[in-house]
C-alpha cells in the first residue's frame, strides 16, 4: 500500500505518454491528409480506369455512293507493365508468333518516356498492334495465362478498290508529335497520314467515349464509377462523300501504267475533282495493319516515288498549254486583239533570240495561233507587252501586270485543295529577275516564260484548274475532293466563285482557239462526233525527253469536265496527252467508252516508257 | 456466484457509464468501418447479411453486449478468487492450440469451436492481467526483490512464449505491455527508459540500416541514428541523474560538436563513414563517464556509462545476429515483423498503399462507403489490422481525431479509474487493462500511418472478429465489475 502513494505520481507519466502518442497521430495525420492532394490523385489513378472506347471512323463513298474505305475489326494487345507478373515470355512469344528481342526491344519502347510520351506503369500500354480476328481468336484462349495484357478492339481501315492510293491516304499510330500538337491523341491512337483521312483527320476520327471504371488491386474491374455518370459515349465519325468517279480514276490509273505522270479531272461548273491520277501509284491496302511500316518502307525507296502524289506535289513547266493564259493576259490587256497576226518563221527570231516552232503558215492571228500552238506568236505577244512603255512604265511593272494576271488564274500558289501537301508552282515576279538577272533584263531574258518553259512550273492540278477555268469563261471554284461531310455543310471555300481578271469575251476567243486545236491543229484525234471538245497540247521541254502534256474540256458549251494530262517524258503533246485527255472525257462524258475507244485505250495502256531506275 | 439483488441498484449506480458510453461509441464507428471495409461495389447494400463480414460483425456485437452483461452480473470477488485457475486454464488451451489449430495462413493461433474460430491468445489477456494482478496484490510482495520481480515478468512471458510458438509474434509483443503497469507498480523508470531504448535501437538499426543517411553512400541511416541517440540519451541521463554541470556540458560540446563537423565534412567535402567517429566518441565518453565515477566515487556515472555501452553492443550484435547468426526463415520473420518485407509488389507496398489511403480522405473524407483505395482492395487486411484506412479514407481528418480522441479518453479514464480502486488488485488489473489498450493503439495506428513497425495486431472494437472483440470486451467488463463494487468494503 505504500508503494501505492509512493508512486502515484507515475499516473502521469503513463498518461502523458499517452497523451503525446495521440498528438503525434494527429500530427502524422493532419500531415498526411490536409498538406497535400498527392494521395488524392494517388488514390484516383489506382482506382479509376478509364477505358477509352474507339468511335468508328467515318467511311469514304466515291460520288456514285460506291463504299471505297469502310472498318474492319482488328485487335491490339495491351500491356500494364505493373501487372506483369510471372509471365512466360517465351511462350508468350510462342502464342504471338514473335521472337524474344522483339519481345525485349518492344519492353524498352514502351517504358522510354521520350518515345512514349504517356507512359505509365499502372495504365494499358499497346504492346503490339492489329492482329487479324484469327491471331487474336488463337491469343485469347491464352490470355489468362499472361497477367497484365489485355486485347483491346480497334478498327482498322479497309479499302474495297485498289485505287485512288493518293486521293484517300491512310491512317497510322500517332506520332510524338501528333500528340503534343493535339491532347486528343494518347500513344498507341490512329491518325490520317495523308489524302483525305489526313485533311479531313476532325470529321472522320469522330469522339472518343471513355468508361470510368473501377478496378481492384488485382486489376479486376468492379463495375462502373457512379454507374457510369461520368461515362461517355463515342460520338461515331463522320462519313464523307468525294467528288471522286471511281471509273473515272480507275481508267485513268489504267491509262496511266507504265508511265510516270498525272491526270486530273475537275468539274468546271462546282469544282469537283473528278480523277486525280497519280502514277506509279499502289494498293492502298499495302498500308493496313502490321505490314504498314514495311510496305511504306518499300515504296520509300521505290525510285520512282510512288509514294509522291504527282497530282498536287509535282511541278512541271505547263508548257504550250499555258499559251491559252498568255492569249487572255494579252488580249486583256490590249496588246493584242483577236485580228492581229504575227509572223513565224520556223519560230521567233529577234536579236539573236531564237524559239523554235514547228512548219505552218505565217503571219497567222490569235486563234489559228492556238490551233497549231505557234510558238512565235506568244513570244511576240509577251514581248510586246514587256517593251510597251505607253502601258507600263518600266518592265517591272509590266511583269508584275503579268504576274497579276496568272496568279488571278490560279497559278504561283497553292489553289487550296482539299489534300496535304499541295505545292504551289512558280511564277516569276520583277522582283525575281532583278534578282537573278540583274536591273537590265529584257523582254528577250524571260521569252520562254510565254509558252511556259523556262522559271513557269505548274501542278497538274493547276493545268486542270486552267482548263476548267476556260471552260467556265473566266472563273473557277477552288478545286476539291471532298463533295459532302454527313450533317456538316461543305465549306464555302468551295463554293466560291474565283474571277481572273481577264473578261469573258476573251476568254470566247481561247475557246474558239482551243476548239480550232482539235478540229484542225495538234489535238485532231480528240475530236469525235458526239460532243465539241476544246483541247491544247503541250509539248514540255526539259533535261531529259519532253513530257506530253494535254489540256482540254467538253463539250465546248455547258462543259461538264476539264481535264488535264501530264505524261513524263512521254514526248509530243499528241503522243500521250491528247488520246488519253479525250478517253477520260469521253468516259465521263458518255458513262463508257466506244469500241474503238476501248481498242484506244488498251494500246496505250499496255504502252511503256523506260524511265532507268535512277532516283527520280 | 450472481451479485444479490439488494447489490443491483446500487452496481448500476456505481458503474463508471462514462467508459460504457465510450465502448459503445467506438463499436458503432467500429462497425460503420468494417461495414465500408468489406463492402463491395459491385454488390449491393447488405449490411445485415449474416453471410458478410458486416452482419458478422452485428452478431459479435451483440453477443459482446450479452458477455459484458453477464461479467457485471458476477461478484467482483470471483476474479480475484479465480484468477489463477482461469490463467492455468488459458495456459494449458493456449500450450494445446498449435497442435489442435488449423493453419490460417500459417499461423497456428485459431481453434475451431462448431462453426467458429477462436483465437485462444486474445482471451489470455485478461487471463494473464488477472493473474498478475491477484500475485502482485499478495501482501508480502515487492517488486524490488527480485525474486518477486522475476516471477512478475515470467507470468506474462509464459503465454508470450506459448504465442511466439502459435506463430503470432505480433499479439506475443502486446504483452510487453506488463512493463508500463510494473512501471506504476514501483519498478525503477530506468529499467522502462532502457527497455524502450533498446527496442527503439534495435528496431531503429535493424530497419534503416540499408538506407543511406543525407544521401552519403558511406553512412547508414540505421547505425547513424542509433549512435546519436545514444549520445543524446547519455545526455538527458547525467541531467536527469547528477548534478554537476561541466561533464554534461563537455560531452554535448566535444559529442555533438565533433558528430557534426565530421558530418558535414563527409557530405561535402569527402564522404566517409562517419560511424566510426560516432563510436570512438561514445566509447571515449564511456571511458570519461567511468573516470568520473572513479573520481567522485558516484555508482550512477558507471550505470549512465553501462547504458551507451550496452547501446552499442545490443546494436552492433543486433545486426550480426540477424545476418549472421539466424537462419534465412528467422530473418525473414524479424523483418516481416519491422515492415520490411512482405510485401508482394515491392517495398513498402502495403504501407504506401494505407498511407494512400488514409491522405486521400481529406478533411472530411469521402464519404460513407465512398473509399476506393479500402473498397478495392488496395489496402491490405483492411478490415482487421488495417481497418484505421477506412476511418481515415472514409470519415477523413475529422473522423480520424474523433476516433483517437475516444481512445485517449477511455485510456485517460481507466488511469483515473485504476487510481480509484481501493486495493492493489483491482489497480493493478486496471492499470493492465489501460497498458494493453495502449499498446494495441500505439501499434495498430502506427503502423497504418507508417511510423510502427507493421505487427499485426487488431485495433480494439474496430478490426472484424469475434474473438478480438470478445477478449476485449472482457477484459474490460472485468474491471468495469471491479470497479462498480470499489464501494462495497469501504461503505460497509
Amino acid at each position: 500500500m505504500e508503494n501505492d502513494r509512493q508512486y502515484s505520481g507515475r499516473k502521469y507519466v503513463l498518461g502523458g505518454i499517452a497523451v503525446v502518442i495521440i498528438l503525434v497521430y494527429l500530427l502524422r495525420l493532419f500531415t498526411l491528409q490536409l498538406t497535400s492532394d498527392d494521395f488524392k490523385r494517388s488514390a484516383d489513378s489506382n482506382a479509376f480506369l478509364k477505358r477509352i472506347q474507339f468511335p468508328a471512323r467515318g467511311a469514304i463513298r466515291d460520288r456514285e455512293g460506291k463504299l471505297l474505305v469502310y472498318n474492319q475489326p482488328a485487335y491490339d494487345i495491351m500491356v500494364v507493365i505493373s501487372e506483369m507478373v510471372n509471365v512466360d515470355t517465351l511462350d508468350l512469344c510462342q502464342s504471338l508468333g514473335i521472337n524474344k528481342d522483339w519481345f525485349d526491344r518492344r519492353m524498352v519502347e514502351i517504358m522510354d518516356r521520350s518515345r512514349n510520351p504517356g507512359y505509365s506503369k499502372y495504365t494499358q500500354q499497346l504492346f503490339m498492334s492489329q492482329l487479324s480476328a484469327e491471331e487474336f481468336s488463337s491469343f485469347q484462349e491464352k490470355l489468362f495465362r499472361f497477367p497484365g495484357f489485355y486485347i483491346q478492339k480497334r478498327n482498322i481501315r479497309q479499302y474495297a478498290y485498289p485505287n485512288a492510293a493518293h486521293v484517300l491516304g491512310d491512317v497510322g499510330e500517332v506520332s510524338p508529335s501528333d500528340i503534343e500538337a493535339d491532347d486528343y491523341y494518347q500513344s498507341g491512337d490512329y491518325i490520317g497520314k495523308q489524302g483525305v483521312e489526313r485533311s479531313y483527320e476532325r470529321q472522320l476520327r469522330g469522339e472518343k467515349g471513355v468508361e470510368i471504371l473501377l478496378r481492384d488491386a488485382r486489376g479486376r474491374i468492379k463495375g462502373n464509377y457512379q454507374d457510369g455518370k461520368f461515362d461517355r459515349q463515342p460520338v461515331p465519325g463522320k462519313n464523307l462523300t468525294l467528288s471522286l468517279d471511281l471509273e473515272l480514276q480507275q481508267l485513268g490509273e489504267r491509262l496511266m501504267q507504265h508511265k510516270l505522270g498525272s491526270i486530273v479531272a475537275i468539274e468546271p461548273s462546282t469544282g469537283e475533282i473528278l480523277c486525280l491520277v497519280s502514277s506509279p501509284t499502289y494498293d492502298p491496302r499495302l498500308m493496313v495493319g502490321r505490314q504498314r511500316g514495311k510496305n511504306h518502307q518499300m515504296l520509300n525507296a521505290d525510285p520512282h516515288l510512288p509514294l509522291l502524289n504527282r497530282a498536287i506535289n509535282g511541278t512541271y513547266p505547263p508548257g504550250s498549254t499555258f499559251k491559252t493564259s498568255q492569249a487572255l493576259t494579252f488580249l486583256e490587256e490590249g496588246i493584242i486583239t483577236p485580228q492581229t497576226a504575227y509572223p513565224c518563221s520556223h519560230g521567233f527570231h529577234y536579236h539573236g533570240m531564237k524559239v523554235g516552232c514547228h512548219g505552218h503558215g505565217s503571219p497567222l492571228p490569235l486563234i489559228p495561233a492556238i490551233g497549231t500552238s505557234c510558238n512565235g506568236y506568244f513570244c511576240w505577244g509577251l514581248y510586246h507587252m514587256l517593251s510597251n512603255r505607253k502601258r507600263y512604265d518600266n518592265i517591272q511593272e509590266a511583269m508584275t501586270t503579268w504576274k497579276d494576271y496568272m496568279v488571278s488564274m490560279g497559278f504561283g500558289y497553292q489553289l487550296g485543295v482539299d489534300l496535304p501537301g499541295e505545292k504551289r508552282g512558280m511564277i516569276p515576279n520583277a522582283d525575281f529577275y532583278d534578282k537573278h538577272l540583274g536591273r537590265t533584263w529584257s523582254p528577250l531574258s524571260v521569252i520562254s516564260i510565254s509558252i511556259g518553259q523556262g522559271e513557269v512550273t505548274l501542278t497538274p492540278l493547276q493545268i486542270a484548274n486552267l482548263g476548267a477555268t476556260i471552260a467556265n469563261r473566266g472563273y473557277y471554284i477552288t478545286p476539291h475532293i471532298v463533295k459532302e461531310v454527313q450533317g456538316e455543310p461543305l465549306d464555302t471555300t468551295y463554293s466560291t466563285k474565283h474571277y481572273t481578271k481577264v473578261s469573258r469575251r476573251n476568254y470566247e476567243y481561247v475557246v474558239e482557239g482551243m476548239r480550232r486545236a482539235v478540229t484542225g491543229g495538234t489535238c485532231r484525234t480528240a475530236n469525235n462526233p458526239w460532243y465539241e471538245v476544246c483541247g491544247k497540247t503541250g509539248t514540255a521541254q526539259n533535261r531529259g525527253h519532253d513530257h506530253s502534256v494535254f489540256m482540254g474540256f467538253a463539250p465546248k458549251d455547258n462543259p461538264q469536265i476539264a481535264v488535264a494530262v501530264y505524261v513524263e517524258n512521254g514526248g509530243w503533246g499528241a503522243t500521250f496527252g491528247v488520246p488519253i485527255g479525250a478517253l477520260i472525257m469521253e468516259k465521263f462524258i458518255n458513262g463508257h467508252l466506244s469500241a474503238a475507244s476501248e481498242a484506244r485505250a488498251e494500246s496505250i495502256e499496255k504502252k511503256v516508257i523506260f524511265y532507268g531506275s535512277t532516283k527520280r | 456466484m450472481v451479485a444479490p439483488n439488494d447489490k443491483g441498484k446500487g452496481l448500476l449506480a456505481s458503474l463508471d457509464w462514462f467508459t460504457i458510453v465510450i465502448y459503445v461509441a467506438l463499436l458503432g464507428l467500429g462497425w460503420m468501418s468494417v461495414c465500408g471495409a468489406s463492402y463491395e461495389f459491385d454488390q449491393g447494400l447488405n449490411f445485415f447479411d449474416f453471410g458478410t463480414r458486416s452482419g458478422m460483425q452485428i452478431v459479435w456485437i451483440v453477443t459482446s453486449f450479452l458477455l459484458g452483461l453477464l461479467i457485471l452480473s458476477i461478484d467482483e470477488r470471483f476474479f480475484d478468487s479465480f484468477s489463477y485457475i482461469i490463467y492455468l486454464g488459458l495456459i494449458v488451451l493456449l500450450a494445446a492450440t498449435p497442435y489442435i489449430a488449423h493453419s490460417i495462413k500459417g499461423s497456428l493461433s485459431w481453434i475451431k469451436v462448431g462453426p467458429f474460430s477462436i483465437q485462444p491468445a486474445e482471451f489470455a489477456k485478461f487471463a494473464t492481467a488477472l493473474c498478475v494482478a491477484k500475485y502482485m496484490s499478495h501482501n508480502d510482495y515487492n517488486i524490488s526483490r527480485w525474486f518477486n520481480f522475476v516471477v512478475t515478468c515470467l507470468l506474462f512471458l509464459l503465454p508470450m512464449v506459448l504465442i511466439v510458438m502459435q506463430r503470432e509474434t505480433g499479439s506475443a509483443l502486446v504483452y510487453s505491455a506488463f512493463f508500463l503497469m510494473l512501471y506504476r507498480e514501483g519498478m525503477p523508470g530506468s529499467v522502462l527508459f532502457a527497455g524502450v531504448s533498446a527496442v527503439l535501437f534495435f528496431v531503429v538499426g535493424v530497419r534503416f540500416d540499408d538506407v543511406p543517411f543525407w544521401g552519403i553512400q558511406p553512412i547508414s541511416s540505421g547505425r547513424f541514428w542509433v549512435m546519436f541517440l545514444i549520445l543524446v540519451f547519455v545526455l538527458g541521463l547525467l541531467r536527469v541523474y547528477t548534478r554537476r554541470l561541466a561533464p554534461f556540458l563537455l560531452i554535448l560540446f566535444y559529442g555533438i560538436g565533433l558528430t557534426l563537423a565530421a558530418l558535414f565534412f563527409s557530405k561535402y567535402v569527402l564522404p566517409f563513414d562517419i560511424t566510426w567517429i560516432q563510436l570512438a566518441i561514445l566509447l571515449f565518453t564511456s571511458a570519461y563517464l567511468i573516470w568520473l565515477a572513479v573520481k567522485y566515487r558516484s555508482s550512477r556515472y558507471v550505470y549512465i556509462a553501462l547504458f551507451a555501452l550496452g547501446g552499442l553492443t545490443l546494436h552492433y550484435s543486433a545486426n550480426y545476429v540477424l545476418d549472421n547468426v539466424m537462419e534465412p526463415h528467422q530473418q525473414t520473420r524479424i523483418r516481416v515483423l519491422l515492415g520490411m518485407e512482405d510485401d508482394p509488389r515491392g517495398a513498402g507496398y502495403n504501407v504506401i498503399q494505407a498511407k494512400i489511403a488514409i491522405g486521400s480522405g481529406g478533411l472530411r473524407g469521402k464519404g460513407f462507403l465512398n473509399g476506393t483505395q479500402t473498397k478495392l482492395k488496395y489496402v491490405p487486411e483492411q478490415d482487421t489490422d488495417f481497418i484505421f484506412c477506412t476511418v481515415g479514407e472514409e470519415e477523413g481528418f475529422l473522423g480520424c481525431a474523433i476516433v483517437l480522441g475516444l481512445f485517449l479518453a477511455l485510456i485517460l479514464r481507466l488511469i483515473h479509474l485504476a487510481e480509484r480502486q481501493p486495493y492493489a488488485f483491482g489497480r493493478i488489473y486496471g492499470y493492465s487493462v489501460m497498458s494493453i489498450f495502449l499498446f494495441h493503439v500505439f501499434i495498430n495506428v502506427g503502423m497504418v500511418l507508417g511510423l510502427t513497425p507493421v505487427i499485426g495486431i487488431p485495433l480494439p472494437f474496430f478490426s472484424y472478429g469475434g474473438s478480438s472483440l470478445w477478449g476485449f470486451t472482457i477484459l474490460l467488463f472485468i474491471f468495469l465489475r471491479m470497479d462498480a463494487g470499489r464501494n462495497r468494503f469501504t461503505h460497509k
